[in-house]
């Protein structure tokens, strides 16, 4: 098993601690002058999220874990599972409600996702930073308001809602960041 | 470009110009002893960096053979402890040092480190001297300095006795100091001591005032010379600032058997540990032999004296370009 020793420590490796993957996401070398030196890290629980503490002596090892990020298509959701595949391999994989989390609110079919996978498997999906999608639903905003000073509410395809200027109408295609799930701009002409 | 702006790297100058004024004033002789050397430290919590001497065909440099590895220093300890047996008298020097698998927000595998000794001053005297160039350095003439001992000072705030606790007893006071992700750790009672130091202790010193910690237990002696009270202490001084580590300072050993012994002792931890084992000084070890006057000495961190005198909290602030890119 591949192993990292604590020198090799910085912001984004993939370990093992528990039984569990974890994600560095601080590590600061801590020494007195005259003393035992030691690693302080920062992890985040790839399964859940939770990010703890955790010290190490310098020039102890730790496994590495099986983590790594690749880009997936979405395929489709059957009701229980979303599928996706590997575009070079055509290997199909799935991912439930746990893994798939806030990115089922953004993807379409044919989207490629940043999926993370473990032990080959994945383990959180990341949908692309900016999608376009169509508006469902509105209410009809003031005719001729194009300052875009004013919101609205706006379900978009996949059910996800998001604000919007007021002039955007049902059926316009909308781009939007998903990283904070917030309207940029139409997209009529992409 | 430098990660140093124009300004530091002037306050930098000023700090040297102001040192280098305090010792000529109070005539302290500065002195330059050799980076390289076929030995090196002992110390199991120190690595030297190591390059080596391809030879140079020359009878100069008979008795150093080609392809001889050779440890850059991690202090200039050895060397100046040899001018002193030799009769120099009070000496200081300027020079980087070199520690390998260090980095960090205050670590850098090269750093600048002032390095002074006094032949028949106390430990006390030493505190006092370096607490005014302190002082002149940071030109905060009213700043304060509190002395607190070792053993106090853990027994107040984390309310266990250094000298008596057992490693499973640290690693509860760790606990109960708030260090979280330590239920894994595996350390023997030093390895604790350390750990309580620098992480539960340390962030609170020198806030307000310079906290001098002294007092240290024989266990931690290094280089320093024991006090045979009750418990027995090492006569072994920090000076800190800011919650940060600055400087380290000895009333010296002088004993040439006892030295050699401690060499013996670092050596066989190193090899335990499965650390590598460098040659002992057998040149310092015949100084001592020969007869060094009783000193008291320290080493103070330049770079992060510099940190305090700008207010800034990453060593990297104050060098003109980090290892990496370097």
């Amino acid at each position: 098993m591949a192993s990292y020793k604590t020198n090799e420590f910085k912001g984004g490796l993939k370990i093992m601690l528990d039984g569990d993957p974890y994600t560095i996401v601080e590590n600061e070398f801590v020494k007195p002058g005259k003393g035992q030196a030691f690693n302080r890290v920062k992890v985040r629980n790839l399964k859940t999220g939770r990010v703890v503490e955790r010290t190490f002596k310098s020039g102890d090892s730790v496994e590495a874990a099986d983590v790594h990020e690749t880009d997936l298509q979405y395929l489709y959701y059957d009701g229980e599972l979303w599928h996706f595949m590997d575009p070079s391999s055509f290997e199909q994989l799935t991912a439930d409600e746990a893994v798939i989390g806030e990115a089922s609110k953004w993807i379409k079919e044919q989207d490629l996702c940043s999926v993370t996978l473990y032990n080959g498997q994945p383990l959180s999906v990341d949908p692309p930073s900016f999608v376009v999608l169509e508006i469902t639903e509105t209410d009809p905003g003031l005719k001729g308001d194009t300052s875009g000073g004013g919101g609205k509410p706006a379900t978009l395809e996949t059910g996800a809602v998001v604000n919007v200027p007021l002039f955007v109408q049902t059926g316009e295609l909308i781009k939007v960041d998903t990283r904070t799930g917030s309207y940029v701009s139409r997209a009529k002409d992409e | 470009m430098p990660s140093a702006s124009l300004d530091v790297l002037g306050a930098r100058a000023t700090m040297l110009r102001r040192l280098r004024h305090f010792f000529a004033e109070r005539g302290v002789l500065e002195v330059e002893t050799p980076l390289l050397s076929a030995s090196a430290t002992t110390d199991p919590a120190l690595e030297s960096l190591q390059t080596h001497w391809s030879g140079a065909g020359s009878d100069a440099c008979a008795g150093l053979s080609s392809g001889q590895g050779l440890y850059l220093h991690t202090s200039p300890e050895l060397p100046m402890k040899r001018l002193l047996a030799a009769g120099s008298g009070p000496i200081y020097q300027v020079c980087k040092v070199f520690r390998d698998g260090e980095r960090g927000r205050r670590h850098h595998p090269e750093f600048s480190l002032l390095e002074w000794y006094r032949p028949g001053w106390s430990l006390t005297t030493l505190i006092d001297e370096i607490t005014e160039l302190v002082r002149i350095i940071l030109q905060r003439p009213d700043l304060g300095c509190e002395v607190l001992r070792y053993r106090q000072l853990f027994m107040d705030r984390l309310g266990i006795d250094p000298w008596s606790a057992d490693p499973s007893m640290l690693k509860e006071a760790a606990r109960a100091g708030g260090l979280t992700g330590c239920d894994q750790l595996e350390l023997d009672a030093d390895g604790w001591l350390d750990l309580l130091m620098s992480q539960c202790l340390e962030p609170d010193l020198g806030r307000g005032c310079m906290s001098v910690v002294r007092d240290y237990p024989p266990s931690q002696a290094a280089l320093a010379r024991l006090r045979s009270s009750d418990p027995a202490v090492a006569e072994r001084f920090e000076l800190y600032i800011e919650g940060m580590e600055l400087a380290n300072g000895f009333d010296e050993l002088t004993d040439a058997d006892e030295q050699r012994a401690r060499f013996r002792a670092d050596q066989r931890r190193r090899q335990a540990a499965g650390q590598c084992v460098p040659p002992i000084d057998e040149a310092f070890l015949a100084a001592l032999e020969a007869g060094m006057p009783a000193s008291a000495g320290v080493a103070l961190g330049l770079d992060r004296l510099l940190m305090c005198a700008l207010g800034v909290d990453r060593i990297d602030a104050v060098l003109a370009f980090p290892v990496e890119r370097a």
